[in-house]
Formats: structure tokens, sequence, C-alpha cells
């Protein structure tokens, strides 16, 4: 046990020393955290539109109001001319152009039928659709406004209700992503660089030749990462709660338990890494374009994974963070119990094993 | 110098895949004594030190070391050497102290004397001074002798040293030597690995490695007359010539 403690004290001796390490650490979390949580935004706000109304009679002003007066969109121009429409879109400011025909309310009080037409710039094509989707909304809904006078002899109502997230706020999503992300640089990247790191130096050479056996080794090397990814884990939860608002639906101790777990799992990762990789050079290589990468395109993290073509989703059900986010959007989101994520748990503990199976092997080998 | 075998080794072999590394080498180190293995590059001196310190397995043959069988009491063995890799294996981000408490503390070593001996070793070196600087602000001759220091510091039985004299100048070497010897005097069996025939001469025995095997093994004396040369440097080149 003292052998133990004396390396484990060492190994955060390594840690406190080294400035890069730490920035790693304990910078990389906090900004993370902060840039995706404010920078990064799917959710329109105050975009850029211009209107051609042809007709500019009470009812088209009615809609245009409307639709100014959402909160998701303003009125940048008001044009009048077709040579217009090409300028504005170039300009680039203006990504909607709503244009409504001539005689707008007389069309729709006596052909029963009036045409709007929305153009988007869709070289930004998500929020082309996103920004067409909200406008037609707001039209549909002024539409149903008009028609409640008259008894239509038959309808359907649509509520709809964002269940979970009810503002649909991206910070939701992004926390549960960016605590996946960060405990697998952090666990999974550091350890391998630090045992690396000792295969480069020749000191893991001396300290095998030692009587400390290599499951001790493993043991006192991952300690303190344990530790310090844990008080990340922590520090990305309580901003994400409380700078962010995000909720802890669930029990917060089986949240804590599924971390450390998730940690667990990636530190073996690490080491998995380490056994295989010569130098520190090597290691930070395989950790960035093995874990970084697919953590953050194939966990659902950003791209759902449903979306993606099949072969990809059979690579994104190998990543462990996938699962990880999961439960993590359970826990918090929905704050189910165990009941509703064993299976992914399940799976997770299953890596884990497998992980440390393969890496003490490996570690035998070298022997 | 007693008779008392140390390390014996009968028909040691290890192959990787088709290459023979170690071809049946059979050999025995006495208690006390400096063995020197030595042998150009790639001859397999490396390669054997590493199975004697229990970092490789061999492929076959009987080895004992410490007096303990090397494939069933690894673990006694180990608690009974000491061993100084090629590159001083220290760490760089740890203070001299630091270094030496932390390898004497996982060979199992308590506190205090810990304490009370690495100030002694320091005083010894001429080095108190030193005591609380990181490793990487020291020069490279003062690494190995601390890398020395620290592998010896549990007082092991053996103390195996790879190459433990490259990239210094003569007179660190010799000042290492220094160090070497004392500790043989103090009953400390020292098996060290070279390229650098001058140092052979110090040696009490030396066997010589060619392409895998063991191709002489006597005192540094009885090979220069048994080969009619001046120097260990001749023999050497003999050897090679065959």
């Amino acid at each position: 046990m003292k052998r133990f403690i004396s390396f484990v004290t060492k190994e955060f001796h390594h840690i406190f020393r080294d400035k890069r390490t730490l920035i790693i650490l304990f910078g990389i979390p906090f900004a993370q955290v902060l840039l995706f949580g404010f920078v990064i935004t799917n959710e329109l706000k105050n975009v850029k539109i211009a209107v051609w109304d042809k007709s500019n009679d009470e009812v088209t002003k009615q809609i245009t109001d409307k639709i100014t007066s959402s909160g998701f969109f303003t009125l940048e121009e008001i044009i009048y001319k077709k040579e217009d429409l090409e300028r504005v879109f170039k300009a680039g400011k203006i990504r909607e152009v709503i244009i409504f025909e001539e005689n707008f309310a007389q069309k729709l009080k006596k052909e029963k039928i009036a045409n709007i037409q929305l153009i988007a710039d869709a070289s930004d094509a998500n929020s082309a659709n996103m920004i067409i989707n909200y406008t037609s909304g707001i039209i549909m809904n002024y539409t149903s406004s008009i028609n409640r006078e008259i008894n239509l002899p038959m309808q359907i109502h649509v509520n709809e209700r964002m269940l979970y997230n009810e503002e649909l706020r991206d910070v939701y999503m992004f926390v549960p992503g960016i605590m996946a992300m960060i405990l697998m640089l952090v666990s999974a990247m550091m350890t391998s660089i630090s045992v690396a790191r000792e295969k480069e130096t020749g000191t893991m050479e001396v300290i095998l030749v030692s009587p400390l056996n290599p499951i001790q080794i493993l043991l006192g090397k991952v300690t303190p990462y344990i530790v310090l990814s844990f008080l990340n884990a922590v520090t990305i939860i309580a901003l994400g709660y409380f700078v962010f608002g995000m909720p802890i639906m669930g029990n917060l101790s089986l949240l804590m338990a599924e971390t450390m777990l998730f940690i667990i799992l990636a530190l073996s990762l690490g080491i998995l890494i380490s056994t295989a990789a010569p130098s520190q050079q090597v290691a930070m290589f395989i950790s960035m374009f093995a874990l970084m990468l697919p953590t953050i395109l194939l966990s659902g993290f950003i791209f759902p994974i449903e979306n993606m073509p099949l072969i990809l989703q059979y690579i994104s059900a190998l990543m462990p963070p996938k699962y990880f986010i999961i439960i993590l959007k359970n826990i918090m989101l929905k704050g189910t119990g165990l009941a509703y994520i064993w299976k992914e748990t399940a799976i997770l503990t299953f890596m884990t094993i497998v992980f440390i199976a393969l890496s003490a092997k490996k570690f035998k080998v070298r022997l | 110098m007693t008779q008392e075998k140390i390390i014996t080794a009968k028909n040691m072999t290890k192959k990787f895949g088709h290459f023979v590394a170690n071809d049946n080498l059979t050999f025995d180190v006495y208690k006390g004594e400096i063995f020197g293995f030595l042998g150009a590059n790639g001859a397999g001196k490396t390669t054997a030190i590493r199975i004697l310190c229990g970092l490789s397995m061999p492929s076959a043959g009987e080895i004992k070391v410490a007096g303990f069988d090397i494939y069933k009491q690894n673990e006694k063995i180990k608690k009974n050497i000491g061993y100084m890799s090629q590159k001083f294996s220290l760490y760089e981000d740890l203070t001299v102290y630091e270094n030496l408490n932390f390898y004497a503390s996982i060979y199992g070593m308590q506190k205090n004397e810990i304490k009370k001996k690495a100030d002694e070793l320091l005083e010894k070196l001429e080095f108190s001074y030193a005591k609380n600087k990181l490793i990487k602000d020291i020069p490279l001759g003062w690494k190995q002798k601390l890398a020395f220091s620290t592998a010896v510091f549990h007082n092991p039985k053996i103390v195996f040293l790879d190459e433990p004299t490259g990239g210094v100048d003569p007179v660190t070497r010799r000042q290492f030597w220094d160090l070497i010897y004392q500790t043989a005097e103090e009953g400390i069996t020292v098996f060290v690995t070279t390229h650098y025939m001058d140092e052979a001469e110090y040696c009490d025995r030396v066997s010589i490695m060619d392409e895998g095997k063991i191709v002489a093994l006597d005192t540094p004396l009885n090979l220069i007359e048994q080969y009619k040369v001046q120097n260990m440097d001749e023999v050497f080149v003999k050897i090679a010539r065959k």
C-alpha cells in the first residue's frame, strides 16, 4: 500500500509540474463548455428578412407584423422590384424574402385563396429549412385565427409539445456531449501520454524490474486521473446547471456512478492505447483521431445517429460515448432511473472489461 | 571473491520469429564480481540482460538469478536486483531527492531509512547542494551517477547495468567506474554490458558475444594472453575477424 501511495504521489507531481497538462486538464473543459454553450446555437434569433409587398393592404401588414413581432425575425428591408431580390441575397445579410402577391386581401376575400412566396437563402441548408418552417408556422397560425369566425366543416387541430426540452434549448444537447468528449480527452489521452512518456524515458523499464507488479503500476497511473476526471465531470455538470440552467431531473448519485463508469472506461482505453503506442506523439495522435473525432461525429453528440448511413450507424454502435450520452440525457432531462438505462450501462461495463482485459494481456506480453 | 554462484544460465535462448538473439548462452556469475557482458551493437547483450531482469521471457533455457528460478520465482528475483537502463532513467520533473525517495519506496524501504541513507549518499557524492534540484536541471554525468546510485540504493544482491556509460566523457566514465568498484566492494554483484573495450579491463571476468553466441569467457588477462595481444581492444578485433 505504501508503495502504491508513493507511486500515486509521484504521478501527482508529474501532473502539477507540467503546465501543458494542467491546461488540458482544467482549462479546456471550462473553455469548451462556455464555447459550446454560448457560441454554437441552432436556435433562430433575429434572422434578417426582407418583404416585397405587392399588395400593401391591411392583411399583408398584419401578417408582416406577426412575423416580425415573433422575435425570430427582424425586418431589414422593404423591396419593390425583382432586381432587388438578387441584390439582397447576394449582399448576404438577408436570409429570407417574403413576397405577397398583388391584391392579396381582395383575393383572399373573393377567391378564398391568396399566395405568399417564401424565398430563403439555402447556401446554409439547415437554417434555410428552419427559417421556412418558422415562417410557415406563423402564417398558418394567422390563417387559422381568421378562420375561427367561420366554421369549417372539418378541422384537425395539431397540439404539439416538446417534451424534456420545452424551449428546445441547444445547451441540453451539448452538455452531455461535451462531458463525454472531455472525459474521453482527459482520461484516455492523458493516461496514454503519461504511460508512453515513461516508456520513452526508460523509467517504465526500471519500475517493471522493481517489485511493483503491472497491476499496481497501472492502478497507480490511473488513480490520479480518476480523481481529476471526476472533478472535471462535476465542474461541467455544475457549469451546465448554474450557467445554462441544464436541469438534473434524475438521481444525482446515479448520475455520478454512471460518470465514474465512463471515466474508468476511458482510462482503460487510454491504457490500451499506451500499450500500443511507442511514444507520446503516437499516443496523442491515436487519442486524437481514434477517440476525439468519432466522439464528436459519430456519438450522436451533434449529428443524429438515425440519419447516418447504415454502415456508420454500425460503427457508432461501437462508440462508448454514444451510450454515455444516452444515459446522461436520460438521467438529466427525463429523470429516469436505472431501469431505463440498464442496457446502456451493461454495454459500457462490458466494453470496460474488454479494454481492461486487452490491455492487461498486452502489458504482460511486453514483460 | 567467493565461488558462490549468483547467476546461472544454461542454454539460455531467445528467438524473435526466425531471428535468434540469444543462442544457447551458458555462463555463471559469481557473487561479488564485476561481470562484463561485451559485444558489438546488436550482438544480443541487451536481450540477455532483459531476460535476467525479468523484462523478457526466454524461449528456452534454465536460468537462476540470486538463487531463484526466473520462471517461477520472478517476484523474489525482483526484490533482490537493481537495474539501470542505458537512458539513465530518472524522472526529469522530480527532484533528486524525490527520485531517490520514489525508487526506494517502491522497493519497500521505510521513510526514515530512506531519508538517512539519501543524505549519506548525497554527502558521499558531494552532491548535497542539489538535493532539491529537478533532474532536468542537472548535468548528464550527475544523472548517470544518480541513476546508478538509485539502482543500488535498496541494497540489492545484483545490479544490472545496461550500457551505463554511453554518451559521457572519459573522465566521467572513469569516475563512474570508481562508483562501480565501491559497490562491488560492498558485496553487490555487478553485471554490466558495454561496447567500450577499455572498460572490459575493469571487469573481473568478461564474456564476449557475437551474433547471439558467447564466443569467449574469461578474465581480461587470460583473454589477452590466450589471443596473444596487448589489450582487450585487440582481443575483440581478433574475435570479430574470425
